[in-house]
């Protein structure tokens, strides 16, 4: 069994047996001819497998599948339009109407909108807990709660997650724990190692690291007893018959790959949110560089960090590598080769002063985005995380004054040359602007 | 579907069909610290053309209860219990690994209930080395490993699995020896190195047999086949090419064929 840094080079691809081409052909094509009738009825009745239709499955999009789940340590995975259709289908999968989500208030602003304002509407509550706080968790649980929700780096003030301990929890209440992996990446952590059930990555960031398409991929660990005497009572989409699938059950079809099944069988066909052939062959070429790449973000950030923690405008710093940091612990335990180059800090000054800062950056993009070959920059109060009140603003680890950095490839000196001058600028506004 | 064999509750996947008196039986038994699921891609796909369907899931494995069986013989003995229950007769019993073992014992000693036999990624022997062995008892991890390793053709572990878009196969085949209780491996695997009456068991096998072979199997290689083809009376051999020992989730397709073509004849 090969590598990490082999896999994101090679899993799921080989050459082309049609044409020996050795990069992945894209296969730009909405639909599979059947070889005939039979072929046709037992492709529709899973009796054999194979693709059908794009919105189902794509041979480029099956590659980019099999290569993530190879580095997370999965049995599979399924590509869909963008990291929030993954967390979508994931839900939509496990739970109807009347379910309950246990989730950590450390999330990403798209997911939190999701959670808090809109699958409410659906009928699907969310309780928000403290993510370190692992009897928070437990004192969180329902009889309807269906699943733990947490992100391996809560997004943006980097607060992070005890995995096993809030898994052993999750599989207590018999549910299982998903994680939202972006900002680390298998090259960070497998989170799979460490008790979660279920993986989700926003494509879209580190993974292709060029910033040039959305998608999303959710990975499944193959573990969670869907049969188990809680599992039954808890998941009857995967454990008992499905009217829409000639009576089929999911966890019998399949010991292992009952979640993906019915991901793929239901929520692809009929929510229809998968990912173009083009997107997955761009997520491909930048997976390929992944380990590299991390490294580097990695070591880009050490050095910035070491930069703005000297620099007497900059206040708290927000990476869990530095000993002050909450979840410094933590971090050492589950991210031995680093945490992120995702971090935010905290200006001393004024709310002026932060957009003087960002409005002087020259290298530093500022958009909503993170994870790219380039630096990037936002204001999270006032942008990613602004349907947030302030109080929730505050218990996620966010102030006015905090500013997000994705550090990336470019030069560490020309980075820290970029953020002094921008810093300079800010200071030279005053507080009183 | 369950069943109660031997006072524990057994499993078998139907491919959600009824069982119909008027329809002939294939019988799949999986290998070891595996379950029913390996033959997804060949079991429904008999279900839904004229057949009833009995994948099995081996007692201590999968949804089926019960001690774990701690030799061929009483694993074939079993594997009668459960068939004389549904009062299944003359069935197409076919066996994958471990499983291909019992199928042939129980060919061998129960002819009333085997009117064909398919073994799958067999050897009879079937040698099973001291350090697997070892492995199995003390580091199952290691053990699920070295399996994973030799249990897919040398391209299996680069992936491009088109036949089931989106699965990582050795991946896969890691979760599934997981989700065995520990110690089943190790029992699995020491069965299969002490049952040393197969070819004796197989010199008895009347019924018509099928050998199916991966081309590129390293946990049953193509010339292990060779002494079961031999003593068998009336077998015939099928090289499924470039796959390896999981054969039913490398190649569905080609071993779909296979046992398709020999159920009909």
């Amino acid at each position: 069994m090969f590598e990490l840094d082999t896999l994101s080079v090679h899993a799921g691809a080989r050459p082309d047996p049609a044409t020996g081409a050795r990069a992945t052909p894209i296969y730009q094509t909405s639909s599979f001819v059947f070889e005939d009738s039979d072929h046709a009825a037992a492709l529709f009745n899973m009796e054999r497998a194979g693709h059908v239709y794009s919105r189902l499955s794509n041979p480029t999009n099956a590659v980019l599948e099999e290569r993530i789940a190879a580095l997370e340590g999965g049995i599979g995975a399924i590509a869909v339009a963008s990291g929030q259709a993954a967390l979508h289908l994931a839900i939509v999968t496990l739970m109807g109407a009347g379910s309950h989500i246990v989730a950590s208030r450390a999330l990403y602003g798209g997911s939190h909108n999701l959670l808090d304002y809109t699958l409410p509407r659906f009928g699907i509550e969310t309780t928000f807990v403290d993510p370190w706080d692992v009897d928070a968790w437990r004192a969180a649980v329902r009889p309807n709660t269906r699943l733990f929700f947490g992100e391996t780096l809560g997004n943006p003030g980097n607060l992070l997650i005890d995995i096993e301990s809030v898994a052993a929890v999750a599989h207590e209440a018999g549910v299982p724990l998903m994680l939202d992996s972006t900002l680390t990446t298998p090259y960070l952590i497998r989170p799979f190692e460490h008790g979660a059930d279920i993986v989700f990555h926003s494509a879209t960031k580190f993974l292709q690291g060029h910033g040039v398409v959305i998608g999303g991929l959710l990975v499944d660990s193959g573990r969670f007893d869907w049969l188990s005497d809680k599992g039954r009572a808890h998941f009857p989409t995967l454990s008992a018959p499905y009217h829409g699938f000639h009576d089929m059950v999911f966890a019998e079809e399949s010991s292992t790959a009952a979640f993906l099944l019915r991901c793929r069988r239901e929520g692809l066909r009929d929510f229809g949110a998968c990912m173009a052939p083009m997107s997955a062959w761009q997520i491909l070429q930048g997976i390929e560089t992944l380990p590299v790449r991390m490294e580097r973000h990695v070591a880009n950030t050490r050095k910035v960090v070491e930069f703005l923690r000297s620099h007497p405008f900059v206040g708290s710093i927000h990476h869990p590598e530095l000993p002050e940091h909450r979840d410094h612990e933590l971090a050492k335990k589950y991210f031995p080769k680093g945490t992120t180059a995702v971090f935010s800090f905290d200006l001393k000054g004024t709310r002026a002063q932060g957009k003087a800062f960002i409005d002087n950056l020259r290298l530093f993009s500022h958009l909503a985005n993170v994870g790219d070959a380039k630096s990037l920059v936002i204001h999270p109060a006032s942008t990613t995380h602004s349907r947030m009140s302030t109080d929730a603003l505050a218990k996620a680890g966010i102030t006015e004054g905090t500013i997000r950095l994705s550090i990336g490839l470019e030069d560490a000196k020309d980075l820290i040359d970029d953020l002094a001058r921008a810093l300079k600028a800010a200071e030279k506004v005053g507080g009183a602007k | 579907m369950k069943l109660t064999v031997n006072g524990h509750t057994a499993y078998a996947y139907t491919g959600t069909r009824p069982l119909l008196q008027s329809q002939p039986t294939a019988v799949f038994i999986h290998g070891a610290a595996n379950d029913h699921s390996v033959w997804s891609l060949q079991s429904r796909y008999f279900a839904f053309h004229g057949w009833n369907v009995l994948a099995v899931d081996l007692p201590g494995h999968g949804q089926s209860d019960g001690p774990l069986c701690t030799s061929v013989p009483a694993l074939a003995e079993w594997m009668a219990a459960f068939l004389d229950g549904l009062a299944v007769k003359n069935a197409v019993v076919i066996g994958h690994s471990m499983g291909s073992l019992t199928a042939l014992e129980l060919a061998s000693t129960r002819a009333d209930l085997v009117a064909k036999l398919a073994l799958v990624g067999t050897a009879v022997p079937m040698a099973v080395g001291d350090a697997l062995l070892d492995a199995a008892l003390n580091n199952e991890e290691k053990a699920r490993r070295m399996i994973v390793e030799w249990s897919y053709a040398p391209m299996g572990h680069i992936g491009n699995n088109q036949k089931v878009p989106g699965t990582w196969l050795p991946g896969n085949s890691m979760a599934l020896m997981r989700r065995m209780t520990k110690g089943v491996l190790r029992n699995d695997l020491a069965a299969c190195k002490a049952y040393l009456g197969g070819l004796d068991a197989a010199a008895k096998v009347e019924a018509p047999s099928l050998v199916v072979i991966g081309e590129r199997d390293m946990m049953t290689p193509p010339k292990a086949a060779q002494a079961a083809l031999g003593a068998l009376r009336n077998a015939r051999a099928e090289t499924i090419r470039h796959a390896g020992h999981n054969m039913t989730v490398e190649a569905p397709d080609a071993v779909l064929r296979a046992l398709w073509k020999f159920a009909n004849a």
